[in-house]
């Protein structure tokens, strides 16, 4: 046991100096690829936001089903089946028909093949569930199309938030899908989300829709509010334009009247549109409309067939900026709530990550101090290891890039603190079996083997709770469990491999000293 | 070597009583869950106005409608930590900078701002919950797996001593609940355990080596071999932890504070409380030795 080839030395040697190269990488600037890296600082440390945003689907399954009734209306039509009162009741779509026709609209849902209610041959199971209930049917999602929607609702909305932010022009943000339903979104170095939290919580659903009386159209109409509030419009269900027809939109001053607009260009389709409706509409009013609320209303004079205009509504240049930026980046699928804030400001990032670096340093002298005092010379190798062990496990860290967070800090105070147990417990049991086998050699080898087992269980009861903590936890506690649970790796290499490779070279030069330990 | 042995049967009464007493506190006072758990907003302010203080913050914010709120002091006389319950109203913070800036100048830095919503603390608190029980249940695994049922009996009541005690500590002095918390009762319970298993370890070895001794003397002995150990261990430990406590700032202390009690408790309770389920159960070396032909 006590023996080390030349070959395990140089190995040793190597893997040390390795990781301390790497290590000090954080403080010097290295021009190589691998040397290069940094451990990252988490939110807590370098200062930003920690948002977490859950899509609101209940508009969306909503209009899913209200588009709905008109596509089951004509399926039936073609076959001659008069379906009636359509209702929208709590997500579920209730509607009649005549008693004779029952059976075939329940077959016509559920065949696999069925027109009007796909998925069954991808995923066993139908996007709809249908239900006679007394004289209704009730139709609604299943389960499986409750997941589809959602999950492409996801994807649409971590688009929409991946552009509105990347055209805030932050660094290094990480956007990231929670569940399916959520949307994760971490911003480095920015200490006042407001300006993205209310950019995140616009849906930014634009239409063009004109001014009616209520009782004259034919597609029905809805009284909207301005704005501002100032008035209130009854506004055509027609929609003219929508955000879906923008290529461009920017803030602009426009110089005859001095104030600030929002130019916008129209696609191919949205400038034949906008042509003909300002073409039919002369002297009319047409409603911009932008989540439920009226911008502007402004009367068509001329008929507009560039396919570009202006929305001018009293922004000032702030909010045109913010508002072309959100008809640029497109209308986000369904509303966002910020269900989780977490934001740390960079000064409160800076002192913590000097009062972690002060903790770090008094615990460790502590340490080292109280171990040297208590153990000589072999307190002198335990603090040399515990240098190394503090030195791959940055190491580590650093390869790995991972996030340091403060309680990760605490981790790596805690990894110190414990660290010296394995060699205490190995110091110890060499003190017992020195008192019945004079043989130092002897008494050492036997101590290593015989603490072996209590070593390794200490150890991995920690490193299970780490584990548990990796997988549950979140944040910054995640980054304590990282740490902690790779301090438990770096110290038993430290100690059964760096300290023991020491002992062995001291204790071979002083074979026949008594009261070695 | 010191008699721990005679003291079994008192510190067997004094930690029932503690576990009960902590029990009944956590049953009737409750803990003081922080907004990780409860839900809400939390707001950390560094005034560079020294004639700002609790009473006038609270005063001026407690016009604003935010209902129940706490305002006091963090660290020094400078940091404020404002804490109101969930609001329904989106740009609160933004109102309360307002307003702030509106009645005191611009005199606050917002260093630290946290809103929790009611679904993500109830999710934070049910993995929470999950995450201490699975670890509990993993450590009974592993001690099930690696001793006989006696010495995982020990262990465990020892482990629910230590988790019980520490938050009952926690419900007495109204301390926060956050989420540094839990991680710090998990570290505990690998912590205890690993001080557990390392006197067991020895008392096994023991029960091999001696056929003649009882268990009552035996665990006083494997105790007394392995003190040294537990004691610098603890103590490194600590010295570590006080070291966080101290110096590793305001964020942290909660967290360093639950692991110092719960070193404390650890390292009692494997020796008065796993030992001594051992001298109750009268575990003998036919325990060991009928396990060893298995």
């Amino acid at each position: 046991m006590l023996y080390f080839s030349k070959l395990r030395i140089i190995f040793i040697t190597i893997i040390s100096l390795f990781f301390i190269l790497i290590a000090s990488s954080n403080f010097f600037k290295f021009n190589n690829e691998i040397l290069n890296k940094k451990i990252n600082l988490g939110l807590d440390l370098q200062g930003g936001s920690y948002l977490l945003l859950e899509i609101d689907n209940k508009p969306v399954i909503e209009q899913k089903l209200q588009n709905l009734t008109a596509i089951i209306r004509n399926y039936f039509k073609d076959k001659n089946i008069r379906i009636t009162n359509f209702k929208l009741i709590d997500q579920n779509l209730f509607f009649t028909s005549d008693k004779n026709f029952r059976q075939i609209i329940i077959d016509d849902f559920n065949a696999e093949d069925s027109k009007i209610n796909p998925y069954y041959p991808r995923f066993k199971s139908h996007q709809l569930e249908i239900f006679e209930e007394d004289n209704f049917f009730k139709v609604s999602f299943s389960k499986q199309g409750i997941v589809n929607l959602k999950t492409s609702s996801q994807d649409q909305a971590l688009e929409i938030v991946r552009r509105r932010i990347d055209e805030i022009g932050t660094n290094e943000p990480n956007i990231l899908k929670r569940g399916n339903d959520r949307i994760l979104v971490e911003l480095p170095g920015l200490d006042d989300p407001m300006r993205i939290k209310s950019l995140l919580g616009k849906t930014a659903n634009l239409t063009f829709r004109f001014v009616t009386k209520s009782s004259e159209d034919s597609f029905g109409a809805e009284k909207l509010v301005f704005e501002d509030g100032s008035e209130e419009a009854i506004v055509s269900k027609r929609i003219i334009l929508s955000g879906d027809n923008l290529l461009d939109a920017q803030p602009r001053m426009n110089n005859d009247t001095n104030e600030t607009v929002v130019t916008f260009s129209l696609d191919r389709v949205g400038a034949k549109r906008f042509g003909k409706a300002t073409s039919n509409g002369i002297g009319k009013r047409l409603a911009i409309i932008l989540d439920g609320k009226i911008i502007s209303a402004p009367v068509i004079r001329d008929k507009i067939a560039t396919g570009s205009g202006q929305i001018s509504g009293g922004f000032t240049f702030k909010s045109a900026t913010d508002l072309a930026l959100l008809l640029r980046s497109g209308a986000l699928p369904a509303p966002l709530n910020i269900i989780e804030e977490r934001t740390v400001g960079p000064d409160l990032g800076q002192d913590s990550i000097k009062a972690g670096m002060i903790a770090l340093i008094i615990g460790f002298v502590l340490v080292v101090l109280f171990i040297f005092v208590k153990y000589r010379i072999f307190g002198a190798i335990t603090n040399i290891t515990l240098i190394l062990n503090l030195f791959i496990l940055i190491g580590i860290l650093t390869l790995f890039e991972a996030t340091l967070t403060l309680p990760g800090i605490a981790g790596i105070i805690l990894t110190v603190g414990m660290a010296v147990d394995a060699n205490v417990l190995i110091f110890e049991r060499i003190k017992e079996e020195l008192k019945d086998e004079k043989n130092n050699l002897i008494a050492f080898d036997s101590g290593y083997v015989k603490s072996r087992t209590a070593i390794l269980d200490a150890n991995i009861t920690t490193l299970l709770a780490a584990i548990i903590l990796f997988f549950m936890g979140s944040g910054p506690i995640k980054g304590f469990s990282l740490t902690l649970g790779i301090g438990i790796f770096t110290t038993l290499f430290s100690v059964y491999f760096i300290a023991r490779l020491l002992t062995v070279l001291y204790v071979s030069k002083n074979k026949e000293k008594e009261g070695l330990i | 070597m010191i008699a721990f042995n005679k003291y079994y049967n008192k510190f067997n009464i004094l930690s029932a009583s503690l576990v009960i007493i902590s029990l009944l506190l956590l049953i009737f006072k409750g803990l003081n869950f922080g907004i990780d758990f409860k839900g809400g907003t939390l707001i950390e302010l560094r005034s560079t106005e020294s004639k700002i203080n609790v009473s006038s913050l609270r005063d001026n914010l407690s016009q604003m409608n935010l209902g129940d709120i706490s305002v006091k002091n963090f660290g020094n006389k400078s940091d404020f930590l404002i804490k109101f319950e969930n609001n329904e109203n989106k740009n609160v913070i933004e109102q309360i900078k307002i307003n702030l800036d509106k009645s005191f100048g611009s005199s606050f830095n917002f260093r630290r701002v946290e809103n929790v919503g009611p679904k993500v603390s109830d999710e934070l608190l049910k993995s929470g919950v999950i995450a201490i029980s699975v670890a509990l249940a993993l450590m009974l695994i592993y001690i099930w797996i690696r001793f006989e049922w006696q010495f995982s009996l020990g262990a465990i009541m020892a482990l629910f001593h230590d988790v019980i005690v520490t938050l009952g500590l926690f419900s007495l002095l109204g301390l926060e609940i956050n989420l540094s918390i839990i991680a710090a009762v998990l570290t505990i319970v690998g912590y205890s355990m690993n001080d557990t298993v390392v006197i067991f370890d020895r008392v096994r070895e023991n029960l091999r080596k001696y056929s003649d001794i009882k268990i009552f003397e035996l665990t006083n002995l494997s105790i007394n071999e392995t003190l040294s150990r537990t004691l610098i261990t603890s103590i490194t430990t600590l010295l570590a932890l006080l070291s966080i406590f101290f110096f590793g700032g305001e964020v942290l202390k909660g967290f360093s504070l639950a692991m110092i009690f719960g070193v404390i408790f650890g390292t009692y309770s494997s020796i008065y409380i796993a030992n001594t389920v051992l001298v109750r159960l009268n575990v003998s070396q036919k325990t060991v030795l009928r396990e060893d032909k298995n």
